[in-house]
């Protein structure tokens, strides 16, 4: 028989700080603590040093100096007595814009081609699937400066476009066309696009230096009101179902609601294209985009449309057969099946890496650099810096301001991870 | 007598299937042509792929391979395929293959970097493979006669080649003979890889490979006789006494305090530049440095010192990729477990370092190294733009596959953390044994699909001024008055072996996958 050994003494031996697993990880810590205060100590005092080196200080005072150069690409109004802050702010929104207008086209298209790549039919999917392995195996930095090197090289110039008498009575075309019925035209110096604008606009303001516009004001809220009042029909039409079993007819009803207030509204105040018409040596009116932004939108596009491809794809082979034919088990129609079933549960796999997508893109968006886009890289990171020689400023603004970004995309990617999880019990 | 009636005494032949029922016909009509939208979708299928062929194929088979200018390409050209055919101009990838992959690294010298890149191969068998012996030997057979047919396209000359081919004959006969051994290359690697690539004096990597040597065994030999924990802090205050100067060390740390003490009032930056000077490497690790520097004396070996500014395009690609792959793997590891541990202190240093390089674009980080981790370094500390890319580019890195392991690790079952400690395992023995195995498992596709984002991310180096083979190298390359003009030939070149690299990494994960799958399904 075994004799049962007394209990450990109590008390505490200096030895226990080692050897002891419940006082082990104090012993690791304090030393952890003690390498990152004299790493940080470290730091601090080398950066010291090395401004007092330079005869340099902190300060983002610079940040509200004339800045002095110009931005090709303004969505606020920008000119180079502008400060450096509202460069900064100019920049950060050509970043943003780039980023929200890449990210809506790369989910179209990548859910496209990812339910394409499902498709029975041999020849797409085989074709989907080449698509999606050339554009993720190859560098973005390629697509971007090939999308460029395109629009930039292979286009027409202006003057190209031009229709002179001798062509028409010779019944030649121009080497340069414009599409979409003479609205668009890509020439090698820039993307021209109709311009919507207004007769009879609503007017408007300016605060601290941003446009505050009426009429855009109340087209969002003549779309969001028309949103609320479909969604209440709908809820009127499922409330009558419920009841009586027959739902009433509401798709018209919908289109009226969602489309007639915008439309009139626009009708209103007097809404019409400008279209770009070419005068002396380049198109005049309309909007004009900087090849340097097309090819950021079109690479990051086609680049980033794989992965969300790949996202859709896995997402709805994750939902097990079982489900389909339980559904129609159910005695449900396959269009039932596919908005009811499988769409709700695939979407709980689908949106986390879509988002994490958009925040990809979104950081990306830096890659405008190797076009000389001025996105907040190109200003704040770049000219700036130059003009100013502040690199730790401008490093540490430009690193809070995209980490800020970053955490934000997360918040929501946790917020919905947090409302979709499974309710167990 | 009545007739009986026919009977039949064999089978029939069955009829075959109606034509629409088998073969071609069956084939497309099932796959292809189902129903309407499926003919739609195959009809503007077809018109894309004849849109794209027609587009591309004459120009790719116009393809010149022999010439000296754009504008002899596009005469021979016009020759050939008459005046208004387009064609591709290969000819300036054929006459600038050595710039693609080497950059600038001297011409007489390119036998080094070849050897390291087959040395590679040799080095990662035994870890791909784990010590078998048919596929390390398959593996390192192959490296040695492509290594044999490199060299010699290169025209190197016969003295290195026959030294780095027998360097690699030698090889192979280990791997048959004792493919275990072979860890022993990998283990090195690192140091000869440096060795090759940069020249200098041998005895610099010497004299490392000695300090970790003996540090290494000191560890072990403690860590059996007091643990693990004494061992490695015994080691670390081994490094700092033996190989860091103590005294500089201690000096500078106490100084740092008084500084801090004095809420920074004692002005002791000033006193500091005064005293001290600038850092300087080889002031940092005295010993190092004069045992290196003493044997260089005696015994003067070395290659030629190659400059980092000379490397460039797929060599520099390669250097940056395999180095941060290599380092950010344990890193990333460290950082997860970090990230998991109960510890809180070490836990939010981890989740911290991670969040931060996460969250921030991989083109700032690389504009910090350029711009900012000299504030943050000693003053007057200057070392190379490379080794400072790479450090960066590891760093961001780790914090990647820190997250795709820390999935892993939260897809094991609590019962297997809780069957480890049933077992008495400490905590290491319970990582390596337990743990890690099946947590690195489930995290391969993840590992490896940010090993590939990592290497199409060493094309951002060149937004930093280093000629990777994209930007840098195409550059320089089309800024030559010969090849003005020739836009799409380097993309297509460029692009094509980033491609093979990137979707050969992706097919390996998947056989990997497929051979450690232990699940039934």
């Amino acid at each position: 028989m075994s004799v049962a050994m007394d209990a450990p003494k109590d008390g505490f031996r200096l030895s226990q700080l080692i050897y002891d697993t419940r006082y082990r990880s104090y012993t690791i810590q304090f030393f952890v603590m003690l390498l990152f205060i004299a790493f940080l100590i470290w730091v601090l005092n080398n950066t010291v040093a090395n401004l007092a080196a330079k005869d340099k200080d902190i300060s983002f005072g610079f940040l509200w100096s004339r800045a002095g150069y110009d931005i090709d690409q303004q969505l606020i109004p920008y000119t180079n007595d502008s400060t450096h802050l509202r460069a900064l702010f100019v920049g950060l929104l050509n970043s943003l814009a780039v980023a929200v207008i890449a990210s809506a086209f790369a989910t179209i298209l990548g859910v496209t081609v990812g339910i394409l790549r499902l498709s029975k039919n041999w020849l797409v999917a085989r074709l989907m699937t080449v698509y999606v392995e050339v554009f993720r195996n190859v560098p973005l930095l390629l697509w971007i400066i090939v999308a460029f090197v395109i629009l930039g090289e292979t286009r027409p110039g202006p003057k190209e476009f031009k229709v002179t008498d001798e062509m028409v009575a010779a019944g030649q075309a121009p080497v340069g066309e414009m599409w979409l019925w003479d609205s668009v035209a890509v020439t090698n110096r820039g993307t021209n696009l109709p311009a919507p604008l207004l007769d009879r606009p609503l007017g408007g303001f300016e605060v601290m230096g941003v446009p505050i516009n009426f009429s855009t004001i109340a087209v969002i809220l003549v779309i969001v009101g028309s949103v609320m009042a479909n969604r209440a029909l709908l809820r009127r039409a499922k409330a009558v179902q419920e009841s009586t079993g027959v739902r009433p007819v509401t798709w018209w009803k919908s289109l009226l609601i969602l489309f007639a207030p915008t439309l009139a509204l626009l009708v209103a105040m007097g809404f019409h294209l400008e279209y770009p018409v070419l005068k002396g040596f380049n198109f005049q009116g309309g909007i004009n985009l900087a090849h340097s932004f097309t090819a950021m939108v079109i690479a990051l596009t086609l680049y980033s449309a794989t992965y969300v491809a790949e996202a859709v794809r896995a997402g709805i082979l994750a939902i097990s057969k079982g489900q389909t034919e339980a559904a129609y088990a159910l005695g449900m129609r396959p269009s039932w099946t596919m908005n009811l079933i499988i769409l709700p549960q695939a979407l709980r796999v689908i949106i986390p890496p879509m988002i994490s997508q958009y925040l990809n893109i979104t950081k990306n968006t830096t890659l405008g650099i190797a076009v000389s886009y001025l996105d907040l890289r190109g200003t704040l990171g770049g000219i700036t810096l130059n003009q100013t020689g502040r690199e730790l400023e401008c490093m540490l603004l430009m690193m809070m301001i995209y980490l800020s970004l970053s955490l934000m995309i997360s918040a929501i990617l946790n917020a919905y991870n947090h409302s979709v999880r499974l309710k167990e019990r | 007598m009545t007739q009986t009636a026919f009977t039949r005494t064999e089978m029939l032949p069955p009829i075959a299937p109606p034509i629409s029922e088998r073969g071609v016909v069956k084939w497309l009509r099932e796959n292809l042509f189902s129903s309407i939208p499926n003919i739609i979708l195959t009809l503007a299928a077809l018109f894309a792929v004849y849109w794209l062929v027609s587009l591309s194929l004459p120009w790719f088979l116009n393809g010149v391979w022999h010439a000296e200018t754009v504008q002899q390409c596009r005469q021979i050209i016009a020759e050939t395929a008459g005046p208004d055919a387009s064609g591709a101009c290969w000819a300036v990838i054929r006459v600038r293959w050595n710039q693609f992959l080497f950059g600038l690294y001297p011409v007489e010298e390119y036998w080094r970097p070849t050897l390291a890149f087959a040395l590679m191969f040799v080095a990662i068998a035994p870890v791909l493979y784990s010590g078998l012996r048919k596929p390390c030997t398959i593996i390192v057979g192959i490296a040695a006669v492509l290594l044999s047919l490199a060299l010699y396209g290169l025209g190197t000359d016969g003295w290195h080649g026959f030294v780095a081919v027998l360097c690699l004959a030698a090889l192979t006969a280990v791997a048959w003979i004792a493919p275990k051994k072979l860890v022993w290359v990998t283990l090195v690697f690192p140091l000869l890889a440096f060795f090759l690539l940069w020249g200098g004096s041998v005895w610099g990597p010497v004299s490392v490979a000695i300090a970790f040597g003996i540090l290494g065994l000191a560890f072990v030999k403690l860590a059996s006789a007091r643990g693990l924990l004494v061992a490695s802090l015994a080691v670390a205050l081994l490094f700092l006494c033996c190989f860091v100067n103590p005294i500089r060390l201690g000096e500078s740390f106490l100084s740092n305090l008084v500084y801090l003490a004095s809420f920074g009032t004692y002005d002791y930056v000033l006193h500091f530049d005064l005293r001290i000077g600038g850092y300087d490497l080889t002031e940092l690790f005295p010993l190092h440095s004069a045992l290196s520097g003493y044997l260089d004396a005696k015994l003067p070996i070395g290659l030629l010192y190659v400059r980092s500014d000379d490397f460039g395009g797929f060599l520099l690609a390669f250097v940056i990729g395999i180095t941060a792959i290599t380092a950010s793997l344990p890193i990333g590891i460290l950082l997860a477990l970090g990230r998991q541990s109960d510890m809180p202190l070490v836990k939010s240093i981890s989740v911290g370092f991670i969040e931060f390089f996460r969250g921030v674009p991989l083109i700032t980080v690389l504009f910090s190294a350029n711009f900012m981790l000299l504030y943050f370094l000693p003053p007057q500390t200057n070392f190379d733009l490379i080794v400072r890319v790479i450090i960066v580019v590891v760093i961001f890195a780790s914090a990647y596959i820190a997250e795709v392991i820390r999935g892993g690790l939260a897809a094991l079952p609590r019962g297997q953390y809780e069957a480890a400690d049933a077992l008495g395992l400490d905590y290491w023995q319970a990582q390596r044994l337990i743990i890690m195995p099946q947590a690195l498992k489930i995290s391969i596709p993840g590992i490896v699909s940010s090993f590939i984002g990592l290497f199409k991310d060493t094309t951002l180096v060149a937004l930093v001024g280093l000629a990777d083979p994209l930007t840098g190298v195409r550059k320089f390359v089309l800024a030559d008055s010969a090849w003005k003009g020739i836009y799409w030939e380097p993309f297509i070149f460029v692009g094509a072996i980033f491609f093979v690299v990137c979707f050969s990494m992706s097919r390996y994960s998947m056989y990997l996958e497929q051979k450690l799958k232990t699940d039934h399904v």
